[in-house]
């Protein structure tokens, strides 16, 4: 969809990156990089260039603090889109372990189990004992609230949080908070935040200055990505009238098993990958459902992300990559042309 | 024998036989059906097939999840509500009052259905 508005981006594109290759040139060159896609957001103005290993010690040299989001872990799945959940995890954590800057902690925006057993729970628990972060903040996704209430996912995630498993926390001067948007959901609907989380959410940013960099992270999307599969929350849009007037807003989400991203004024969303299965894009499919892919593509479409911030610019990185970073041919339709995808 | 021994005797075996059809004949419903045909309901791509699905009162519907995803069966008016349901596990529901049940996936609400009962 062109019109005045994609043109605007692009100019303002054009003026951040400086280096001559207009948007379109940077997408078929970004084709070729494979390695990962750094969203750069400066006031809300979305810049981007490639992203190489050398590149990543630049950019987290120059930022103040990092942090990894991995989603949708699903252990206990078993099917054949993915038969060994706890090794594709196992990878994502390794990649984590690689990284020259170990980060100040880890998200994981939900799905951790596919049950909400308490071996499922155990085995994530042990798996994340390896990671180099070791602080995880994590929130419920709808499989980790299959026993009553999920209670089984409180009793071992829920300290210190509110309600269904909602919470905030400052970390350098940055403001988190977890939202729980897959409980108590309503036959016909998508996801929902419900009236007293929402009343807790305008409580908790009541005063805080507008300059305050948020980052709102929950398991279902924030934004309508696609209805008929549920791909939504019914009341987001009311949470996110909370934060329109700060100046920097990051929303993290997962659920969908791919990466979505958008921006509207000064509020980026973004989905991750799975460490566990991917699914299809919307309508591509009959259902939402685990998608196959041949063995040897898996860990091309699963992947983490690397938010880097640079709190003095108000800038923040977003870098989404594969557990398999094996530099993709232009050809290939992987992981490096999801990341592109822009809602408009 | 005594006279009164062949009289119990000749009506004992009638009366038993009686007795007998008696107790293995099904109970008699409502309607004029002598048995309550069941009704499977199958989940697969997050959907309830068929949507809607219309038994006797006294009839069992039974859903089978066909999905590699778990799913659950959650009456919107509470009136049952299963255990998550993994791949290949079942739910069963006698439904004994006639009505239409609407009910729901509580994992993915999108998915919903309903029970007619007449």
């Amino acid at each position: 969809m062109r019109g005045k508005k994609q043109g605007l981006i692009d100019q303002k594109l054009q003026d951040l990156n400086n280096d001559g290759v207009d948007r379109r040139g940077f997408l078929k060159c970004m084709a070729w990089a494979g390695t990962g896609l750094v969203w750069t957001l400066n006031g809300g103005i979305p810049g981007s260039r490639a992203f190489a290993k050398t590149a990543e010690r630049s950019a987290a040299k120059g930022a103040d603090f990092t942090f990894v989001q991995i989603s949708d872990s699903h252990i206990g799945f078993n099917k054949p889109a993915n038969p060994d959940v706890t090794a594709t995890l196992q990878t994502a954590i390794s990649k984590i372990n690689a990284m020259p800057h170990t980060p100040d902690f880890i998200i994981h925006t939900g799905d951790l189990s596919q049950l909400s057993k308490p071996s499922e729970f155990d085995t994530l628990d042990q798996s994340l004992k390896g990671a180099s972060a070791k602080q995880i903040y994590f929130v419920p996704g709808e499989h980790d609230m299959l026993s009553d209430n999920g209670e089984q996912y409180l009793e071992r995630y829920g300290k210190g949080t509110k309600g269904t498993g909602y919470y905030s926390f400052d970390h350098k001067g940055v403001h988190f908070v977890g939202l729980v948007n897959v409980a108590n959901l309503k036959a016909g609907g998508m996801g929902s935040l419900g009236h007293e989380q929402l009343e807790w959410l305008e409580d908790d940013l009541n005063g805080r200055s507008a300059s305050t960099p948020i980052v709102l992270f929950a398991h279902i999307p924030l934004w309508t990505i696609y209805p008929d599969w549920g791909w939504g929350t019914d009341d987001s849009e009311q949470a996110l009238s909370y934060v329109k007037r700060f100046g920097s807003v990051t929303v993290l989400n997962g659920h969908i098993h791919q990466i979505m991203q958008k921006v509207e004024g000064k509020v980026s969303f973004h989905t991750a990958m799975s460490t566990a299965f991917p699914q299809p894009a919307p309508g591509t499919a009959p259902s939402a459902g685990p998608m196959k892919v041949p063995a040897d593509q898996l860990q091309r479409v699963l992947g983490i992300t690397d938010v880097n911030y640079v709190v003095s610019g108000h800038s923040l990185a977003i870098v989404d990559s594969p557990l398999d970073t094996s530099v993709s041919s232009a050809s290939e339709n992987g992981s490096g042309s999801s990341l592109l995808r822009l809602a408009r | 024998m005594t006279r009164t021994n062949v009289w119990v005797r000749s009506l004992a075996i009638p009366a038993m036989i009686a007795m007998l059809l008696l107790a293995g004949s099904p109970r008699v419903a409502a309607t004029d059906q002598s048995s309550t045909p069941n009704a499977e309901v199958k989940i697969d791509n997050f959907s309830f097939g068929p949507q809607t699905v219309t038994v006797p009162v006294g009839a069992t519907v039974t859903w089978v999840n066909h999905d590699d995803i778990p799913h659950t069966v959650v009456s919107t008016d509470g009136v049952f509500k299963s255990k998550v349901r993994d791949t290949d596990e079942k739910f069963s529901y006698t439904f004994t009052k006639a009505g239409t049940y609407s009910y729901f996936c509580s994992v993915h609400p999108k998915m919903t259905g309903q029970v007619v009962v007449q």
